[in-house]
């Protein structure tokens, strides 16, 4: 097994601004965007399609340089991509002419021994529940079993921070509520820093230690909610399906509510 | 044997249309309704065929161009991935390159053979020199496409991991683009073996194309066909091969298999 640890470090954003330019025009993207996001923490982030959610986690995992403000990862300032740092994206993204084990042995960095990288990949083929599929190819398999070994490419450098880009977006209503439960799953053994982008209201509060509410673009915080809720949480509880009522209110609120949180 | 008689059932048809047209042809020849001297029937054909075959002058000869085709093929074939691959990802490359094989690509190849016989005689160069000509530029433009159109996801993808640039190449942009080389293949074998059989025509002393002139002066129109024939028969040969090579190698590829 990996003898790597996590050291869990904060994950702080700090004034950050984005712009793009579009035939000549500039086109805010993210406004003033303050998040601190403590070790460990799972923070869903839900907002209307196009407000630039998707972009604030371009940013984390350093595929964007281009923005005013800090994105900081414990001491490190993030500029560029590191391993530090993995992402799933909505479609699993494997390599078609890869097996699902030299997918999954793709993600992994430098240094490994065949021996260390073996056991590796088939530690994470069995915290996905895919160690029969190794041999596989990705069309053989199944949109979730894709997306399963897509989470499993991205855990295998230990990152300190996962993130999420509406990973569940594609996939039909029940394999989606089996991946979510399957990430909580992940996510407390692996005990890594989680930032989830989402549209579901559901799935942000099911997950989520908190949901951030984002606005229309250029993307504001409009707010940002605890998620007070033991676990595994219960749908239909009422504690849950308040807190879906607020937020559902704060989503589609016109009016911008100033908030000042201290994290 | 099972197999070949389950392919039989399948693509029958394939086989009926040939079969209805040869024989319509041999009963118009027998009846005199066509010229023998200008096109004998199916069966003398088939003496003929046999004949050249038994005398070895045909398989000498078809080999003689399948041997000028490969290594035409693998010269200029293996210098279009090469260049295509500094075209299709250097910006510098490309834009150095644009005018000079803007000019020169669309120059049939057929146009150098008499530019070749001048600088390199009738002999094997020559000759190899057309067919490397016309596959270096179906592999170039193939490759250059299919770099082209690499998925950006999947760049992002090792751009996140940090891999390198030569892992980038191995592992990620030439297997995205090794279907459009595999067409680059297919077609490029084409042009090849269509160059050759040109080449041979206008100046040879063997060859395919070589026999089928040779007998053409001495009105022998029946070995003229088995000549010509025996050009197609290849083709289809060397494209089965290709189909067997790619189902392996692209065996991830959906598309493929699906055809």
């Amino acid at each position: 097994m990996s003898d790597l640890t996590v050291t869990p470090q904060t994950l702080k954003i700090d004034k950050l601004n984005k712009e793009f330019v579009i035939n000549n025009q500039t086109v805010g993207v993210l406004r003033d965007i303050n998040l601190v996001i403590k070790p460990g923490e799972f923070v869903s982030i839900i907002g209307p399609s196009g407000c630039g959610k998707s972009t604030l986690l371009r940013l984390v995992v350093g595929l964007d340089n281009q923005f005013s403000g800090e994105i900081t990862l414990g001491q490190q300032q993030i500029h560029g991509p590191g391993v530090n740092r993995g992402m799933v994206f909505q479609e699993a993204r494997l390599y078609p002419w890869l097996t699902v084990k030299a997918n999954v042995a793709f993600g992994l960095g430098k240094g490994h021994t065949e021996a260390e990288i073996k056991d590796i990949v088939q530690e994470h083929l069995e915290l996905v529940g895919l160690t029969h599929f190794a041999e596989a190819f990705p069309y053989q398999l199944s949109g979730g079993m894709q997306q399963r070994v897509s989470i499993a490419r991205a855990l295998v450098n230990r990152p300190q921070v996962l993130l999420l880009d509406e990973p569940f977006g594609a996939l039909d209503a029940i394999t989606r509520i089996q991946m979510q439960q399957e990430i909580i799953r992940i996510w407390g053994t692996e005990k890594t820093t989680i930032l989830l982008v989402t549209h579901d209201i559901d799935e942000a509060i099911f997950l989520g230690d908190r949901v951030v509410v984002m606005s229309q673009r250029p993307a504001t915080t409009k707010a940002i909610v605890t998620v007070d809720l033991p676990r595994p949480r219960d749908r239909n509880s009422f504690d849950f399906v308040k807190l879906r009522k607020e937020i559902y209110s704060e989503f589609f609120s016109d009016v911008e509510v100033p908030f000042a949180y201290s994290i | 044997m099972k197999k070949s008689v389950d392919w039989l059932k399948e693509n029958y048809t394939a086989l009926l249309l040939p079969v209805v047209l040869l024989l319509i042809w041999e009963v118009a020849g027998r009846a005199g309704w066509i010229r023998a001297t200008l096109l004998p029937t199916p069966s003398v054909i088939a003496q003929t065929l046999l004949e050249v075959v038994k005398s070895g002058e045909l398989f000498v000869n078809l080999g003689i161009s399948i041997v000028r085709v490969a290594q035409g093929f693998v010269i200029g074939a293996g210098l279009g991935i090469l260049v295509g691959v500094q075209v299709g990802l250097v910006k510098k490359v490309r834009t150095s390159t644009s005018l000079l094989f803007g000019v020169l690509r669309p120059i049939p190849v057929i146009a150098w053979i008499p530019v070749l016989i001048l600088w390199m005689g009738i002999d094997e160069g020559s000759k190899i020199t057309v067919i490397a000509i016309g596959s270096f530029w179906t592999m170039l433009v193939s490759v250059i496409q299919g770099i082209r159109n690499v998925d950006k996801k999947y760049l992002e993808v090792a751009t996140i991991l940090e891999k390198n640039q030569f892992t980038l190449l191995t592992k990620v942009i030439l297997p995205a683009t090794l279907p459009a080389i595999f067409t680059g293949v297919r077609v490029g074998i084409d042009v090849a073996w269509r160059s050759v059989v040109a080449a041979e025509l206008i100046a040879a002393a063997s060859g395919i194309g070589y026999m089928i002139m040779y007998a053409r002066e001495l009105s022998q129109i029946d070995v003229v066909l088995v000549g010509v024939f025996s050009i197609g028969i290849t083709g289809v040969l060397i494209e089965q091969l290709l189909k067997l090579l790619e189902k392996r190698l692209l065996r991830w590829n959906v598309n493929i298999r699906e055809s």
